[in-house]
């Protein structure tokens, strides 16, 4: 996108541009032409910068201790070491495509309801002198970079000790450039299918979770379970790390969702508070759950809760009240026990760190009820006119779409990485030892 | 020569090293371990998985002695170690051939 226009132009496709997260205004208002150009708010930039570290945080190294925490010992390496290296790829990727295809190219015409161009290819027309909205260009950029490598991170938690490490890179990037770069676009950009449609994503519970969740347990899938899974014990060796992981991604997740608003603003505050109760709630919800159907209120259940009401208030952070917030975490922390403790045995399938039961389920979760707690009578920001049953139908419409592109997407993935490397998975004597040792040549804990 | 071996319960240890303190006794080496008898096992849960866990960590004492002291250190050990509870666990005597202490090259008795 050339900023060499006529500057209203230019200044007004750099606003379309930005609007993305938090333009998920319901009223849907046509975004007023400015007769300047914009310049930055050094609030609201110095907010950005802050809220994408917190969003690095919970990836490196709040995922991958969530993560690391759960398998055993002896794939502790590998599950942090593929965490990292899939926020090391995929931020490279980012800047040389990823962000083009995510949030440049021409309004209308041609597939950019899907996808967009290669016009910023390498970051081609952003410079420091960018601006996107109130902020540098450059700020967005990494922000959005941020929710790009999570998403990749998250996945790695479907396939855990039994792949090899090549292939899951490669898949990652396969399918962060098939389904994580049109989902986000098409949810975000002001070209977008989704954006255009009104769907209510305000910072990613389709684009992250419900596209990480889906992919984790269709690559859980077609990879098949680990060794002995269903008949031997394959517990979590450190649940500390899982809790020091959980309490990262809570703390990281004000980014998350608060920096969504793209503003030092009341709104980035209520997505704040929101940030809180949500969790709060769900947290509380599971640990209730657990001990009236089995007897205990566990600590890993309690955190695992807390995401999953994390994730749950994700699309609805800017547009729920905080009443609508506590309801729908609640709801998130038995909907996301029920999928863990009851859905994922009945269909046997071995998403080992439970992406789909919390991040899928939670996505779908919060992508519908956003829906509802956006709803002006039930205390939201959605406008006078809101109609909710409008809304809903989008909202499912969108979650369909999602599941299906990413599903879809994670099979065709699979098969080619299978087909370059020989199979997937690693040996059954290197699943045995161990891929600490097998793969990365080293022990966690000597 | 005899090879006192018992497998306690872990809060005991304490207890069985001050009686033994009151003998003669010179040494002793504590190895974790895990193990069952009659007690049974527990079961875990974690996020829904719920796991049967068979083997209960214990503390394996190994005493070396002297043919004649080798049944009162078993009754001071049995005293000492005992709470009333089933997985109190068990002494064994074995016969033990030959010692040798590796500083000074003693043999038998003298290296006890």
């Amino acid at each position: 996108m050339k900023m060499s226009n006529v500057l209203g132009g230019a200044a007004l496709a750099s606003l379309v541009l930005a609007l993305p997260a938090f333009a998920q205004e319901v009223a849907a208002e046509a975004p007023a032409v400015v007769e300047e150009v914009a310049s930055i708010d050094t609030g609201d930039t110095a907010w950005m910068i802050v809220s994408t570290l917190l969003v690095i945080m919970m990836t490196i190294p709040g995922v991958a201790l969530f993560y690391g925490g759960l398998v055993r010992a002896k794939n502790v390496l590998s599950v942090v070491t593929q965490v990292f290296g899939a926020f090391s790829m995929i931020a490279l990727l980012w800047v040389a495509y990823g962000y083009s295809l995510a949030f440049s190219g021409p309004t209308e015409g041609g597939l950019s309801a899907f996808i967009g161009d290669f016009s910023n290819l390498f970051l081609a027309s952003v410079t420091p002198d960018s601006v996107s909205g109130t902020i540098p260009e450059l700020v967005f950029v990494v922000f959005q970079l941020t929710f790009a490598c999570i998403t990749a991170a998250l996945v790695v938690g479907g396939i855990a000790e039994r792949m090899k490490f090549g292939a899951v890179m490669a898949f990652l990037a396969i399918w962060f450039t098939f389904s994580y770069l049109p989902i986000a676009h098409m949810v975000w950009s002001g070209a977008g299918l989704f954006f255009n449609l009104g769907a209510l994503d305000f910072a990613g519970g389709t684009v992250v979770h419900i596209n990480s969740g889906v992919a984790a347990v269709v690559a859980a899938i077609v990879l098949g379970p680990r060794m002995g899974y269903m008949k031997e014990p394959i517990a979590p060796h450190n649940l500390i790390f899982v809790y020091i992981g959980a309490s990262l991604l809570w703390v990281g997740w004000f980014g998350f969702n608060a920096g969504s608003a793209l503003g030092a603003n009341g709104l980035a505050a209520q997505a704040f508070l929101n940030t809180i109760t949500a969790p709060a709630a769900a947290g509380i919800a599971w640990a209730v759950g657990e001990k009236v159907t089995r007897g205990h209120a566990s600590a890993l259940g309690f955190v695992s809760g807390a995401v999953a009401g994390l994730v749950a208030i994700t699309p609805a952070a800017g547009f729920a009240g905080t009443f609508g917030s506590i309801v729908l975490g609640a709801v998130a922390g038995f909907v996301c026990l029920w999928a863990v403790v009851t859905l994922k045995p009945a269909l046997k399938y071995d998403d080992s760190l439970d992406v789909f039961g919390i991040h899928g389920v939670g996505g779908i979760v919060g992508a519908i009820g956003t829906a509802i707690v956006a709803a002006p009578s039930l205390g939201g920001f959605g406008a006078e006119d809101y109609a909710m049953g409008g809304q809903l139908v989008t909202q499912v419409l969108a979650v369909v779409v999602a599941i299906v592109w990413s599903a879809v997407v994670t099979v065709i993935a699979m098969l080619i990485v299978k087909a370059l490397f020989g199979g997937a998975r690693v040996s059954e004597a290197a699943e045995t030892d161990g891929l600490d040792l097998s793969t990365h040549g080293e022990r966690a804990y000597n | 020569m005899k090879l006192v071996v018992a497998i306690i319960k872990p809060s005991r240890l304490e207890e069985v090293r001050q009686a033994l303190n009151s003998l003669d006794v010179h040494g002793m080496t504590v190895t974790e371990v895990k193990g069952y008898g009659r007690q049974k096992g527990h079961s875990e849960i974690y996020r829904g998985t719920e796991y049967a866990v068979h083997f209960l960590p214990k503390l394996k004492v190994e005493i070396a002695v002297d043919d004649a002291l080798a049944d009162q250190v078993s009754t001071v050990i049995r005293d000492a170690a005992q709470t009333g509870r089933i997985g109190d666990g068990k002494i064994f005597i074995l016969d033990l051939l030959a010692v040798t202490r590796i500083r000074t090259g003693e043999t038998g008795a003298s290296a006890l």
